[in-house]
């Protein structure tokens, strides 16, 4: 057993810097703005070292001391430590040297990398005794919460738009949370659960235990830096939608730096949009500071936030590293799924799409340079989203049951491979 | 005739309790100076140097002030100015 407690200083807010108790809060009382968790570096410094990390479970805790929890984690063993991949076939159709996926698409227990928002988020609402958990959530949160809120044995509430489609409300549904469908859209499940949160003394992930819920994002990042042999890569090219898996892995760089676990940063940053919502890129682009918003209409669901929380602070992560940011067309995503597919051997959702799309257009604009070493966050598994390739992938050779009909087919194989 | 300003319920401990008061004519921000001499705190809690805070979201008459002339929008007398927080981490998928 090893003290963690006092680890944790504070929750502080983000824009005026007070100080504020570790509580299940998430707004600033004075100027509105979002609360973050605050650490004592120096102390983690004293007692954090890669040897330590090294000989624990693979699992996202190996990292505690950089995340928001007390004590010992009870659940979510299994989940984190999702493998580094050398893409040493798309890096070759790329044209980068050394290129590695982060492959968040096997996270246990539900293949996203929500399943490490969840872990901690869950984590935090046993602390502060809650026996019910929520969230509002079309899809990957939705499955997280619904699934390890089960093996965790809380009180389950997912809200979602009643007119989603019926196998991502199956993927909920099955773990037997009780999935309230709401007669509306997006904006107006979203308004009810802040309601909600206000009115029941529930632990909503994303609303009420957010500044902790986000901390697990860190995790991602450091390890990333461990599996690069504690080093930070040339380039990281990551997802956004709301801007905090963008905003967070920056952070666990700088914190990795700071406790001197890594010997400086030398990465450059970053985002990736789809065109049909990508309010931060249109930011990054113009070189504003200024969050407009937009209607959402692309194939990339899970990322179709229209008005991101965490938006300015991403532009700044991008300024900060000297990276920039690039949005792609729905041909594109799914080209790009259908690429990572065929070259890796790695089947992602259109969120990864967008990734990888939006890194083939950096690298041929020169942002990403051929000689570096570049990361892709991978973030999702596309066995979720396969209605998104649906028209878009070839087709299978139709036989009857006989060895003729077979080799008839088989003639066409070769003669199309000339 | 005024201005018209929406107060919202965090910020009406500092305006009597009051969730609509009258402010004066000129830019957005000279309109919160004015009010902060009326309700003493009123003007550090929604701006910081002069700029509107980043959480703070300012309407004028629906429109957001930042897709207007952001704190230098012209408002004048009949006008309706809503003073909205925006909710951080108000984000849920």
């Amino acid at each position: 057993m090893e003290d963690t407690m006092s680890l944790v200083k504070a929750l502080k807010c983000r824009e005026c810097e007070r100080e504020y108790p570790l509580e299940p809060i998430y707004v600033c009382e004075f100027c509105f703005g979002p609360l973050e968790v605050a650490y004592d570096y120096d102390r983690i410094k004293k007692t954090m070292t890669r040897e330590k990390i090294e000989t624990r479970p693979q699992n996202l805790w190996r990292y505690r001391e950089l995340l928001p929890i007390e004590g010992e984690p009870s659940d979510a063993l299994y989940t984190g430590f999702t493998p580094l991949i050398k893409a040493d076939n798309l890096a070759r159709f790329i044209g980068i040297k050394e290129l590695y996926i982060k492959d968040d698409s096997v996270s246990h227990p539900t293949l996203s990398f929500k399943d490490r928002v969840v872990a901690v988020a869950l984590a935090k609402a046993r602390e502060f005794k809650f026996n019910t958990v929520a969230c509002a959530s079309t899809g990957n949160l939705a499955h997280s919460v619904s699934a390890q809120g089960a093996k965790a044995g809380f009180k389950r509430f997912i809200f979602i738009p009643a007119t989603l489609e019926y196998s991502k409300i199956i993927a909920s549904l099955v773990y037997e949370p009780n999935l309230i469908a709401v007669d509306g859209n997006y904006d107006e499940v979203n308004r009810l659960c802040s309601e909600v949160a206000n009115k029941y003394k529930w632990a909503f992930v994303n609303i009420n235990i957010r500044p902790f819920y986000a901390e697990g994002s860190k995790t991602h990042g450091f390890e990333i830096i461990e599996q690069l042999g504690w080093r930070t890569p040339d380039n990281i090219v990551v997802p956004c939608a709301s801007g905090s898996l963008m905003t967070k892995i920056w952070k666990s760089f700088k914190e990795m730096n700071i406790i001197g676990l890594i010997d400086g940063i030398k990465t450059k940053v970053f985002a990736a949009q789809a065109t049909g919502c990508s309010p931060i890129i249109t930011a990054i682009k113009k070189d504003i500071d200024v969050i407009k918003p937009v209607k959402p209409d692309t194939v990339a669901k899970s990322l179709a936030i229209g008005n991101p929380a965490d938006g300015f602070y991403a532009t700044q992560v991008v300024k900060e590293s000297g990276g920039f940011g690039e949005d792609v067309s729905d041909t594109e995503i799914i080209e790009c799924i259908k690429l990572l597919a065929r070259t890796e051997g790695i089947f992602t959702e259109t969120a990864g799409g967008v990734t990888l799309a939006s890194a083939i257009k950096l690298k041929k604009q020169g942002y990403i340079k051929e000689d570096s070493s570049t990361v892709l966050c991978i973030t999702g598994n596309g066995l979720k989203t396969q209605e998104a390739l649906h028209g878009h992938t070839m087709q299978p050779y139709h036989i009857k049951p006989n060895l003729l009909s077979f080799e008839e087919a088989l003639k066409k194989i070769e003669g199309t491979k000339g | 005739m005024a201005v018209k300003v929406k107060i919202p319920v965090p910020l009406q401990r500092l305006t009597q309790g009051k969730d609509e008061v009258e402010g004066e004519s000129g830019t957005v921000i000279e309109l919160i100076n004015a009010l902060d001499r009326k309700y003493p705190g009123l003007g550090e809690r929604i701006s910081d140097g002069g700029k509107i805070r980043r959480f703070v979201n300012v309407y004028v008459n629906e429109e957001d002030i930042r897709f207007l002339k952001s704190e230098n929008t012209e408002v004048k007398d009949g006008d309706e100015v809503s003073i909205v927080p925006a909710i951080a981490g108000g984000c849920f998928l």
